[in-house]
């Protein structure tokens, strides 16, 4: 478990692997909705000029999420 | 009411209201924003609904009817969504009209390039009905980027048709429409696959479904009700209040069994908090196993060439450099290119007007009717033509090839962090390209938004951007007053200051926004995700006719619409005489010590008021206002227009003031009513109303003063 980091962290180009969700309520759901569920493999794309939101790779899809909710998925670095 | 319900109800009104005849079959088009789903609409029904490659762009229901093999069809076009969990009002909107059991099928759009994040919404469908026809749109881009789909073992395993088409081009478009008409008319009958959920959950819906079936009549929709009260509502009374329609029967034993259905999932210890995890999970390894099945890339990163062009336009150094340089190029071919077209146009309305003349002359018709009809309606139409013709006819089509391309989701990201700091959502930043169009399409498309909070605050501030209606005037002060001197580089220094002004109107917007973030709006931001689709090629033709089409003629139309009027009413006011001076000239006098601690005068002042109904008509009005006072000039190039204005007291600093006036001032009367109407709120109309107008008299109150106090003027 020391390995889990916040989405936002994982550096570009790396993947992650999503280990755990600490949001809740709507924020959870769409976060599911985006297919963030646990084992989903996300990569860090391309930070935004100003380094907030990041794009990431999420299955298939490219989704641009601001730090605070990119903070709320732990990843295991792959 | 909340914001939220007044919404939903407001937009099932409009979707469930539907025309329709007796043998006409009701179709629903669903599926994920940016998918060619509007694409898809308009090749079947003709309808030229606008579309563009940005998510959330279907804010307006659209219906539209077509027939096949003598069958008339009417398509609603959902909102498109993610899902149908119900998180936003369109998801619950367009959850609503499936489940209500009136469309006889659904057709859900996938991208054929992204179709695994596509199909968690398909099975979401297929849970609620039956008749599902699944469409793989977007296989030219998919064949680009070497991605093949095997269409038929895919609709082998989810059990409904599965059409491929290429909408852009009408590809596939006579199969979907037969696969359509198989289903409505149940000629074919289909099995749709069926997540399975787990042994628990599957026996808990095996309990409460017979149950169910007494009260709601539908075997489909009571597996889909019974998942509904294991993951979200227990209370059925209280589901059956979302799902009105549904009901067909009383509700009475149900509780009972969901009693043991509790105690069943709390011995695996599923709680009602995880289900729904638990739900999706099941959802999302379903689509990920099917995809593996009928996906096969030749390359790994298909993807490469738009990560390549992201890494461009989005990146650190580039990013908004390139964007500023993208507008100002826009704007520098507009009114390059503008400018020839329009002293041609100029020259040959106005050789028009001197036959009219001769006309009403020479058949001794009155001086008043002449002045009404000539000098006011005609005059000011032929102004609205030759200026604001040539313009839209190059910008629109130039804008909306950016839009085509996919590039306002990526100025969206580059400018999100500023929309953070204001306290905004990130979609406002969608939602103010929008403004760029149309005002009042920018006040729609906020719908966009989840947040109540957030919402309101894009809707107030949209007005900040210009639209169509305001980019002429802009385009024109601009070229001649600030680059009037300039020789060669006019173009340029028009260009730049257009910039300018646009840059300026996005930071009052984040400025604004973040004041009534602090003040009648508090709270933090709740943005979520921004989605930045593949970027698509664009097909030239279709973006000039569909601009040309939807855009530039129907502005136009519009202006001369509010013009003619608004026009003859000008000349009317201008020249019936109370005492020494006209109505018009009282007004002015009226206005002018006021209008000129802004840095205006009582006939521009008076312009942007009489301009109320659209904003296209301020300039008309000011240079009759200015003609009828005496200086009767033929006004056939901006260089006339410009000794006009010089006449009658115009300085550089007159240009900046009314220019930076007509940014930032009240909304015309369609984005007005199109406020009340979203707001459903006289209340944040007027506020709206109040914060645009008093920002442009700061504004220009501080810009007068300070340039005369320095002794600049």
């Amino acid at each position: 478990m020391e390995r889990l980091i916040p989405l936002h962290h994982l550096s570009l180009g790396a993947f992650g692997k999503v280990r755990h969700l600490t949001a809740d309520g709507n924020t959870r759901r769409r976060m599911l909705d985006l297919g963030l569920i646990c084992g989903t493999r996300v990569e860090a794309l391309q930070k935004s000029p100003s380094g907030d939101p990041i794009a990431y790779e999420i299955r298939g899809a490219v989704i641009a999420l601001r730090s605070e909710e990119a903070s709320k998925i732990l990843v295991e670095v792959l | 009411m909340s914001v939220r319900q007044v919404t939903r109800e407001r937009m099932e009104k409009e979707m469930f209201q539907i025309n329709m005849q007796h043998e006409e079959l009701l179709i629903a088009l669903a599926g994920n924003p940016n998918t060619g789903k509007s694409t898809v609409f308009n090749s079947l029904t003709g309808l030229n609904q606008h579309t563009g490659n940005w998510p959330g762009k279907t804010v307006t229901n659209a219906q539209g009817k077509y027939i096949h093999k003598h069958c008339k069809f009417i398509l609603v076009d959902l909102p498109g969504t993610y899902s149908l969990f119900a998180n936003s009002v369109d998801e619950e909107v367009a959850r609503d009209f499936i489940c209500s059991g009136e469309p006889r099928a659904t057709v859900v759009v996938t991208d054929a390039t992204c179709l695994e994040r596509n199909l968690n919404l398909v099975l979401q469908v297929m849970e609620i009905t039956d008749n599902v026809i699944l469409c793989v749109n977007l296989l030219d881009e998919a064949k680009r980027k070497k991605i093949q789909v095997d269409l038929s073992t895919l609709s082998k395993i989810l059990g409904v048709p599965v059409i491929g088409t290429n909408a852009r081009d009408g590809v596939g478009l006579e199969t979907l429409k037969d696969a359509i008409y198989q289903v409505a008319l149940g000629n074919s009958k289909n099995t749709p696959l069926r997540v399975s959920y787990g042994d628990v959950v599957e026996k808990c819906i095996h309990i409460l479904e017979p149950y169910l079936q007494a009260i709601i009549k539908d075997q489909v929709k009571s597996r889909w009700v019974a998942l509904r009260l294991l993951d979200g509502d227990s209370n059925i009374e209280a589901l059956l209040v979302q799902y009105p329609f549904l009901r067909t029967g009383e509700t009475g034993e149900i509780s009972g069994a969901l009693e043991i259905v509790d105690q069943m999932l709390l011995e695996d210890h599923l709680e009602r908090d995880t289900l729904r995890d638990h739900i999706v999970t099941c959802l999302v390894t379903q689509a990920e196993e099917i995809t593996q099945k009928v996906l096969s890339y030749e390359k790994q990163n298909y993807n490469g060439m738009d990560r390549r062009i992201d890494s461009i336009l989005t990146s650190p150094i580039w990013g908004i450099p390139v964007m500023l340089t993208l507008l100002g190029l826009v704007f520098w071919i507009t009114i390059k290119g503008a400018n020839y077209p329009s002293q041609v146009l100029a020259i040959g309305l106005f050789w028009v007007e001197e036959r009219l003349t001769h006309l009403f002359l020479s058949a001794g018709w009155p001086d008043w009717l002449h002045g009404l009809l000539v000098l006011g309606m005609y005059r000011t139409l032929a102004w609205v033509i030759s200026v604001m013709l040539p313009p839209m006819a190059i910008f629109f089509p130039l804008f909306t090839l950016l839009e085509d391309l996919g590039y306002l989701p990526r100025i969206a990201f580059n400018l999100d962090n500023y929309f953070k700091k204001a306290c905004a959502h990130g979609k406002q930043a969608l939602t103010m390209c929008m403004g760029f169009g149309c005002n009042a399409a920018g006040v729609i498309a906020c719908r966009i938004i989840d947040s109540p909070r957030e919402r309101l605050i894009a809707i107030i501030t949209n007005n900040f951007v210009p639209c169509n209606g305001r980019f002429p005037t802009l385009i024109a002060l601009a070229t001649i007053f600030i680059a009037g001197a300039m020789g060669s580089w006019q173009s340029v220094v028009a260009s730049v200051s257009i910039l300018a002004a646009i840059v300026l109107g996005v930071v009052i917007t984040l400025m604004v926004s973040k004041l009534l973030s602090k003040t009648i709006l508090q709270g933090l931001p709740s943005s979520f995700a921004l989605e930045l689709p593949p970027y698509r090629k664009p097909q030239l033709g279709r973006i000039i006719v569909r601009s040309i089409y939807d855009r530039t003629l129907f502005v136009l139309a519009r202006a001369i619409i509010v013009a003619a009027p608004a026009g003859m009413i000008t000349w009317a006011f201008a020249n019936i005489y109370v005492g020494e001076l006209s109505v018009l000239q009282h007004g002015a006098k009226l206005l002018e010590p006021f209008a000129n601690l802004l840095g205006m005068d009582g006939f521009i002042l008076m312009a942007f008021i009489l301009g109320l109904p659209a904003n296209e008509i301020v300039i008309p009005i000011l240079v009759m206002s200015y003609m009828s006072a005496g200086q009767m000039i033929e006004l056939d190039s901006l260089q006339t227009l410009r000794a006009l204005f010089l006449a009658n007291g115009w300085t550089w600093l007159t240009a900046v003031c009314t220019m930076l006036f007509c940014l930032n001032h009240f909304p015309c009367g369609t984005t007005l009513i199109t406020i009340k109407k979203e707001t459903q709120s006289t209340k944040w109309t007027l506020v709206t109303f109040a914060v645009t107008t008093i920002t442009g008299i700061i504004l220009c109150f501080i810009v007068a003063q300070s340039a005369r106090l320095l002794g600049l003027v």
